[in-house]
């Protein structure tokens, strides 16, 4: 990676232009708009030429860590490889071009597409129904708790406005209910980081909407009394949301409806391959059981008698959630990766990302403090060095990761361990990966003790290095306008 | 069989059983009670190769029927450069997490600052965040912000011209967040400010969403709009076509507290619906209760200049409930799109753009006009999208259409027809609609 | 080692006050501002509203973390410290100086729920 300094504003000279238009066939433009409608003082965006763009565009990219450059052992993210042909047939003209509002009968290969990609993922995770229409997780999520209230409003129970969710969470689970109007009541975790069954039961009565779960929770475990834990729920009139953050290790294995689960969303993000783009796109598709189905937000894809797909608008709907159909580019990709598993692979996908995370956690316990020594699924959390006379802590370990190639760990996450080290390890990457991975994790230990003021310090070989982050909270320049001001 | 994806050999499984101290893959399942691990054969099809994927996606591309798009109503046939998905397609962008590494995603960071200073030109705010989901959820976010800048005030009241999507998706989030919300009927085809005023009159608003250029295509008049929300110390918010941006009055010019909307015009394909990117963009002093991602300058501890994720505090990783939103992720590489596709455009080039769908689209409305088949409905200014009255039996207008290849002449709610025309529309294609609608 | 002053009331949450007649000046401990490291923004209520005991009343931030402040007592916000909207930094220079909010206390009684300097500094010790 090479450190290069410029913006695209920094590249213009009036005059220049980076565009091929048609000479202009009309003889009107937009100067005839009224005066009092146009826009006074020209948007100052940049004048450059086609190979400024190219050139500035491919030098920023030489500063950015991706997948295809290397490993990210990232917890709870689950940075999987993203397959080349699953970006070829999202760019195919005969999906790209498509108008969102055109008529069900020039669009039945993507409405079967959107049918066959809901079928699937019924398939895998045993729920009746989907929705694909949710932009990412936090929005299924948010979807989900909609779909609840919803059930519970068409049944005339309107005193469910208590969600449950347990203090291991990820943050996103308390910010959707808010953002949905529940109330959020926490249960704690045992000293395994698992659901206390004793403390969630005096919670359950008839104001409780229901309880969010990750399974395997963000510990990397598996909530094994996940049936009773659903029978309490239930027996109070409650609803159980699984949050897919977690889905990958159970991928092939175990399914969410089996469990009593009775909404899901998926980060196909995650678990379905599709590359994260630097923080999006993703797509996070809701599933329901079957007693659900009419609460799934409007529009649906349905197959009618005639044998073609339409889209369905209902009155039991929660509503709307997105302005056309969800990240149909995303579930493109989505469907490839699945139709390359199969019912066959789909078998080995869980359990070699539950072996890779098992495999790491093993062969660095001796050096990194292991607050929960049990088997884990897809990942496990690390609490800092097993040496803490060194005073080197979480970030430094994360930060000296990138001078060896590799990108951090999730750190300082979950809460309950004060120096965290969360890995994800997924099943795409090989054992040679791993093993270098363990190498140089092992190295940093040793250089804590012999050299900690280089892990104090770190990174030394990437393009910036630690940054003033206090300066930019307290002071923000957020455009390219304000820094020149500030200057 | 051998996968692709998997790159685990028999003997690296047993070498790493070994070392985990286990006999078998199943065993690192012992936690997950044994009634509930799936023993059955999945409901999918067999694996298919590269090859027959490629197969089954052509069947499913013949499916579709190709079109000429003649109309918009959130979704807009503009011209993407080449330069665009070969740039995208670079995996140091295609393949990165969200930037949290500051010092490994200096290439993300740098692009999504441009990309804010750009959304703050277009609109004429001082800032933006780096992105949200789409047009309508970013309109709903701005509802939400409207709620917490203000405190303590439940309603928002929203234009009737919205797009019938973005005001749905509004409602959607409002109905579960508690927010009331009014609508501001039009007059003529512009949101009126009469009634906008008796609305406020009524007290307990915290802000008002109203199009720049609205679901009639007509470009808003908003004077005195501003005046008359902020003397109720509400926010206005306007949700603007950023396209657009580049001839018509901004937000910031009409005085607007927040600028919402689709950036799709900005260089993304229709793609059916998504992925786009909303975006969202407001005064400096809204900074904190903007939702989302935002990148700052800062400098490393070498004094290079580098970019930062900042105002994480404000987040829902650290807020939980507190937070004001729930979003996690952005459409960073939808942002990085526009962020390229502005850079080539520039200053002159976005103008053209607008000039040229004007042209376009002025011609279509009055080669329609002059059939005699179709009126006007409202004598208001539009720039590439406009309603009319017809004569024609709508689903026999628009079934005509379609057999002949266009697609156009989507109803408004009220009977209307709407039509649209980008700069990538010829007088050849326009030409031949017309020449289609006469046959009727 | 956290400072602490005599004649101010602790709570539990960490927040102080210093009663001057029937005001009561509500700002953080020195403690709180040690465990937050930087702080780079303060989120206040505004003048004219009203605080909870046990309600929270805004919040401090800092880079990475965000901390609710807690109303140690209840009334009417009649100031707030305007100083700390673009030096949030003076609270970590020094956490007593620099009060948040100066409320106009509805129920001087509630005091008595909070500790004096030698309890709060004997609780933070034994929170660790």
């Amino acid at each position: 990676m090479k450190y290069y300094d410029k913006l695209i504003f920094e590249l213009s000279k009036p005059g220049r232009c980076g565009y091929s238009l048609p000479v202009s066939p009309w003889n009107t433009t937009a100067d005839a708009l009224p005066e009092g409608l146009r826009r006074t003082a020209a948007a100052e965006l940049p004048e450059v030429s086609e190979l400024d763009v190219v050139r500035h565009y491919t030098n920023l990219s030489n500063m950015n860590f991706g997948v295809d450059t290397g490993f990210y052992p990232l917890g709870s993210c689950t940075m999987k490889y993203n397959p080349k042909i699953n970006e070829e047939m999202a760019s195919l003209a005969c999906f790209k071009d498509i108008h969102p509002l055109q008529p069900e009968s020039t669009v039945q290969g993507v409405l079967e597409l959107y049918y066959n990609l809901e079928r699937s993922l019924s398939a895998i995770t045993g729920m009746a129904n989907f929705t694909l229409n949710p932009f990412a997780g936090a929005q299924g999520e948010l979807t989900g708790l909609m779909v609840i209230r919803r059930y519970h409003e068409l049944r005339g129970d309107m005193k469910r406005t208590k969600i449950i969710v347990p203090d291991s969470a990820h943050g996103t689970n308390p910010a959707s209910a808010a953002v949905c109007g529940l109330d959020v009541v926490e249960v704690k975790s045992k000293p395994d980081g698992r659901i206390d069954i004793e403390s969630l039961r005096p919670l359950l009565d008839d104001t409780i909407a229901g309880i969010m779960m990750t399974n395997p929770n963000t510990l990397g475990l598996f909530e094994s009394e996940i049936k009773e834990i659903a029978k309490l729920v239930h027996d109070c009139g409650g609803l159980l949301y699984y949050d897919g953050a977690n889905f990958n290790p159970l991928l092939g294995m175990v399914r969410p409806g089996d469990m009593g689960f009775d909404v899901l969303h998926l980060n196909l993000h995650k678990t379905f391959s599709t590359p994260h783009g630097g923080g999006g796109p993703g797509a996070g598709p809701v599933g329901v059981a079957a007693h659900l189905a009419d609460c799934l937000p409007n529009p649906r894809v349905v197959l009618g008698a005639d044998g073609k797909y339409q889209l369905l608008t209902s009155e039991t709907s929660c509503g709307r959630v997105s302005g056309f159909m969800g990240n149909f580019g995303v579930l493109i990709r989505a469907y490839t990766y699945i139709l390359s598993l199969g019912k066959e692979n789909i078998r080995m996908a869980g359990p070699l990302a539950v072996l890779n995370a098992n495999y790491i956690k093993e062969s660095l316990k001796d050096c990194y403090k292991l607050p929960i020594d049990m088997t884990c699924m897809h990942e496990f959390v690390f609490d800092g060095l097993l040496d803490k006379s060194t005073g080197i802590t979480t970030l430094d370990v994360a930060k000296r990761l990138l001078d060896y190639g590799f990108h951090a760990p999730t750190i300082y996450f979950p809460l309950l361990f004060h120096q965290a080290i969360m890995i994800e390890p997924t099943e795409t990457e090989s054992k040679e990966t791993l093993d270098g991975f363990i190498e140089v994790m092992r190295r940093i230990a040793e250089e804590a003790i012999a050299n900690p003021e280089e892990l104090h310090s770190a990174p030394h070989n990437t393009p910036v290095r630690r940054l003033d982050e206090t300066t930019a909270a307290k002071n923000p320049i957020l455009t390219y306008r304000e820094s020149l001001c500030k200057k | 069989m051998a996968f692709a994806y998997f790159p685990h050999t028999d003997a690296d499984v047993n070498a790493m059983l070994a070392r985990i101290g286990v006999g078998s893959l199943e065993e690192l399942y012992a936690d997950v009670p044994a009634d509930v691990v799936y023993r059955k054969e999945y409901d999918l099809p067999s694996a298919m190769s590269e090859m027959e994927i490629r197969r089954c996606f052509e069947g499913l591309g013949r499916k579709n029927k190709p079109v000429t798009v003649m109309c918009g109503c959130g979704a807009y046939d503009h011209y993407q450069p080449a330069v665009i998905p070969a740039l995208i397609s670079r995996a140091e962008y295609l393949t990165a997490y969200t930037p949290y590494q500051a010092e490994i995603s200096q290439g993300t960071l740098r692009y999504i600052f441009e990309y804010q200073s750009m959304i703050a030109e277009l609109t004429g705010m001082e800032c933006a965040n780096a992105s949200m989901y789409d047009g309508a959820t970013a309109a709903a976010e701005a509802m939400m912000m409207a709620m917490a800048a203000t405190r303590k005030k439940t309603r928002v009241l929203i234009a009737d011209t919205l797009l019938p999507q973005v005001a749905e998706v509004v409602r959607t989030y409002a109905k579960y967040h508690g927010v009331v919300i009014g609508t501001v009927a039009h007059k003529d085809g512009n949101t009126d400010l009469a009634d906008l005023k008796a609305q406020l009159e009524a007290g307990d608003v915290a802000g008002v969403l109203v199009p720049s250029i609205n679901r009639f295509g007509i470009v808003e008049d908003l004077t005195g709009f501003a005046d008359a929300v902020h003397a109720q110390k509400g926010l206005l918010m306007v949700y603007a076509d950023p396209s657009a941006l580049a001839v018509v009055r901004t937000p910031g010019e009409w005085g607007a507290d927040v600028a919402c909307g689709d950036g799709q015009t900005l260089g993304i394909p229709m793609s059916f619906g998504g992925p786009y990117v909303g975006f969202l963009a407001c005064k400096k002093e809204h900074v904190r209760k903007l939702p989302g991602r935002i990148v700052g300058e800062t400098t490393d501890v070498d004094g290079k200049r580098a970019f930062v994720l900042t105002l994480q505090a404000r987040e829902q990783h650290i807020r939980r409930e507190k937070a004001n939103s729930n979003i996690c992720s952005n459409q960073s590489l939808m942002a990085l799109y526009v962020t390229i596709y502005l850079s080539l455009m520039g200053k002159q080039g976005l103008k053209e753009v607008c000039n040229q769908s004007y042209g376009a689209a002025h011609y279509l409305h009055d080669q329609l006009v002059a059939t005699g088949l179709f009126a006007p409905v409202f004598d208001r200014p539009f720039l590439k999208e406009f309603v009319l009255k017809t004569t024609i039996p709508v689903e026999k207008l628009q079934q005509a259409l379609l057999d002949g290849g266009f697609f156009g002449a989507l109803a408004t709610e009220e009977g209307y027809v709407s039509f649209a025309a980008t700069e990538r529309r010829t007088r050849e294609e326009i030409d031949r609609m017309i020449d289609l609608i006469k046959s009727i | 080692m956290a400072k602490t002053i005599e004649g101010l009331y602790y709570s539990e949450s960490h927040e102080w006050v210093r009663v001057e007649g029937e005001y009561g000046y509500v700002g953080i401990t020195d403690h709180a501002q040690q465990a937050m490291g930087n702080i780079v923004y303060v989120d206040m209520p505004e003048e004219g509203d009203e605080v909870e005991k046990d309600s929270d009343f805004g919040a401090v931030e800092s880079v990475k973390a965000a901390s609710d402040l807690i109303a140690p007592i209840s009334g009417e916000v009649v100031e707030v410290n305007e100083a700390l909207a673009d030096a949030p930094e003076l609270i970590n220079k020094d956490a007593y100086e620099n009060w948040i909010i100066k409320v106009k206390l509805s129920d001087a009684s509630e005091l008595e729920d909070l500790m004096n300097a030698e309890d709060y500094a004997a609780f933070c010790e034994n929170e660790h």
